[in-house]
């Protein structure tokens, strides 16, 4: 009998941790979720300002194409979200067109557009995040920064994407007037770096999905930061699809607070 | 100070090529070709039934010290083959912008743009309205200004010195959208006997306080919106009609609010100096959805109340008035893109207006506009719509971008 107890109580043991493993497995994956998203920003943070020079591609179903010419000024804030400033180069009729954001981590964004033909500055309704940013597949709210207090977290699984080990972790928006019901985010292990997100729409159905590629090292003040050369987002369900190259990109390009408010937008060219 | 000519330009340009130029300057702009149908008989004889123009607004722009000193150079020509008073030119823009860490100066013909408010801009007062080139009011002549602007977490504080006065543009005798007589622009009277030559001042502070946008503003000088007089010879008979421009002096509030997927606007005005003193104001919302139809298209609502003390200005048609309107955006590659307004006088229900403006790229150069404007009224010989109730009109327009 003394051999027939110990398997019976470690048979219950396993089914008692198995009971209890749900509810502890959705902690440990909420906190390691939240834990690799505190991660990505950190490696992140310390970049301070940066301009680039960027062309977009945007390619409809039927196979059209269009190249769009854009600069971006972006300039990181520490206790907030962080400020762009988009310049459109081309096509011509909207050539000087510029658009403001302010990120936000919890209260709702602040968008501006500069209008050069009128030489009127609109400030946008911030709610319609979920609107397309330039009739591209990429909605306004997909062009704001990352700030890990936008979503709730949970780590999905380890796994292998282009041969990098990578955490695959699911994040939910805060903001009930977020276009997605949910992101599934693809982050490699050695450096943190987001290497595709499948975007749910409010339905629960695959929208778009976005990789990022040629990865580029860059050094600002001693440490290392990798951006992206190379990003296409594919709308799943319409067959569009839109393509961001990064031309040239610059860092510690000395801007400021004040060349990111409404003046600057007005002066942008 | 630089003065691109053409020909510099073009050899600049080509200087921009060489590793060692100083400086390049840009050359961009737009051409276009415009006609214009009217959909009714006009009232008055000499007034054509079609229309059509040409116009040029090419741009010339360098800068130096490291983008602090810029110069933009901006002229603009029309040449209408019908209306002999809309064939025009302008200097849009002849401008030198120096930026500083927290001021800028902008000094010789610029153009500004003060409010909120999309069917009536009561606040912006700097420019004066080329009302001859387009009939939407959103056409501008450029202004002569020392403009000086400070800036900081405060706002944004701007003082205007505007040397020189520019005379509202009237269709001739030969065109279309005009009173019974065409009102004579070259035959201005002013209150001030330094007539062209007053020195206004203007001032305007801007802020965004979280979800609010303010803007206050005031203005003392020759009016922008003239009223009309009627000349007469010494046996009575009617001469011509001329613009009259009083000394005023305008305070202005232009309010916006972000309430989620909603803009509230309000503009309002209080001026001295002209016939009466009044008050106007204009307030609405504009509704944005995106989406719409399962599709990435955004449709816009927009709605504004028009309110004018004056009722005998003939400028000033928003006396108490309703403007519904639909913004419509495909969000597509061509950036294809409509609006449509319609606004109803409250006080007499045959006096309305209507616009449909609608445009697209056919390609990265080109681009299509389709604008079509009515107007009715049943106040026989009071109202600016009576006049042009028969002035009915689609205008369609092809633009070329370089």
């Amino acid at each position: 009998m003394k051999h027939k107890l110990r398997p019976l109580s470690s048979l219950l043991l396993c089914a008692a941790v198995a009971l209890s493993a749900p509810v502890l497995a959705d902690e440990q994956t909420q906190a390691e979720g939240l834990r690799i998203a505190k991660e990505r920003k950190a490696q992140d943070t310390g970049w301070d300002n940066s301009e680039a020079e960027m062309k977009m591609i945007l390619r409809n179903a039927q196979g059209q194409e269009a190249t769009r010419e854009i600069r971006v000024k972006s300039l990181e804030m520490q206790s907030d979200g962080d400020k762009a400033l988009t310049i459109f180069d081309s096509p011509r009729d909207v050539s000087g067109t510029a658009f403001l954001s302010f990120s936000h981590p919890m209260d709702a964004d602040e968008q501006w557009i500069y209008l050069p033909a009128i030489k009127r500055v609109k400030r946008i309704a911030s709610r319609n995040k979920s609107g397309p940013f330039m009739s591209s597949e990429f909605a306004f709210e997909d062009m704001t920064s990352f700030e890990v207090e936008k979503f709730s977290y949970d780590f999905l699984r380890d796994d292998v994407y282009k041969g990098d080990d990578v955490f695959v972790v699911e994040q939910t928006p805060e903001d009930e007037f977020s276009g997605y019901s949910k992101q599934i985010v693809w982050v490699d292990k050695a450096h943190y770096r987001v290497r595709k997100v499948e975007f749910f729409d409010r339905k629960d159905d695959l929208l778009k999905v976005l990789e990022f590629d040629e990865y580029t090292q860059y050094e600002v003040e001693g440490k290392t930061f990798w951006r992206p050369h190379r990003s296409n987002m594919f709308n799943k369900q319409t067959g569009k699809s839109t393509e961001l190259v990064t031309e040239e990109l610059k860092f510690m390009q000395g801007l400021e607070e004040n060349d990111f408010d409404k003046n600057s937008l007005r002066r942008a060219r | 100070m630089i003065k691109p000519s053409l020909i510099t330009a073009a050899s600049l340009s080509l200087a921009a090529f060489s590793a060692h130029a100083e400086f390049e300057v840009d050359v961009a702009g737009s051409a276009s070709i415009e006609g214009r149908y009217f959909l009714q008989d006009p009232t008055y004889p000499q007034q054509p039934r079609t229309q059509s123009s040409v116009a040029i607004e090419p741009e010339f722009y360098t800068e130096w010290n490291n983008g602090q000193d810029s110069l933009l150079v901006k002229p603009f020509a029309r040449f209408d083959a019908q209306d002999s008073k809309r064939s025009h030119s302008d200097l849009r823009e002849f401008q030198w912008l120096h930026v500083d860490d927290n001021w800028e100066t902008r000094i010789g013909v610029g153009k500004v743009f003060w409010g909120q408010t999309e069917s009536l801009h009561l606040v912006d007062i700097v420019n004066q309205t080329d009302s001859v080139d387009q009939v939407d009011g959103e056409e501008k002549l450029g202004q002569p200004m020392v403009n000086f602007t400070t800036y900081g977490d405060w706002g944004t504080l701007s003082a205007f010195v505007l040397p020189y006065f520019r005379e509202r543009t009237f269709s001739g005798e030969d065109g279309r959208l005009r009173p019974p007589v065409p009102i004579d622009g070259d035959g201005a009277i002013y209150e001030s006997d330094a007539e062209q030559h007053h020195v206004d001042y203007a001032l305007r502070y801007q802020n965004s306080f979280g979800d609010w946008e303010v803007g206050l503003s005031y203005f003392d000088g020759t009016t922008r919106e003239p009223e009309l007089t009627v000349v007469q010879t010494d046996n009575g008979m009617m001469e011509s009609v001329v613009p009259y421009y009083a000394q005023i002096r305008q305070m202005g509030v232009d309010l916006l609010k972000v309430q989620g997927s909603w803009l509230l606007k309000f503009e309002g005005i209080y001026r001295t100096g002209q016939s009466e003193d009044f008050g106007a104001m204009v307030a609405g919302f504009e509704r944005t959805s995106v989406g719409v139809f399962g599709t990435s298209q955004d449709l816009g609502f927009l709605m504004e109340y028009q309110f004018d003390e004056r009722d005998d200005n003939f400028f000033a048609t928003g006396q108490n008035d309703l403007m519904a309107g639909v913004r419509w955006s495909l969000n597509d590659i061509d950036g294809t893109e409509m609006l449509a307004g319609y606004v109803q006088d409250l006080e007499h229900s045959g006096t309305y207006n209507g616009f449909v403006e609608a445009s697209s790229r056919m390609t990265d150069n080109w681009r299509w506009k389709v604008d079509a404007y009515f107007f009715s009224s049943d106040e026989v010989n009071e109202d600016t719509f009576w006049f042009m109730r028969r002035d009915d009109h689609v205008q369609v327009t092809l633009e070329y971008f370089f």
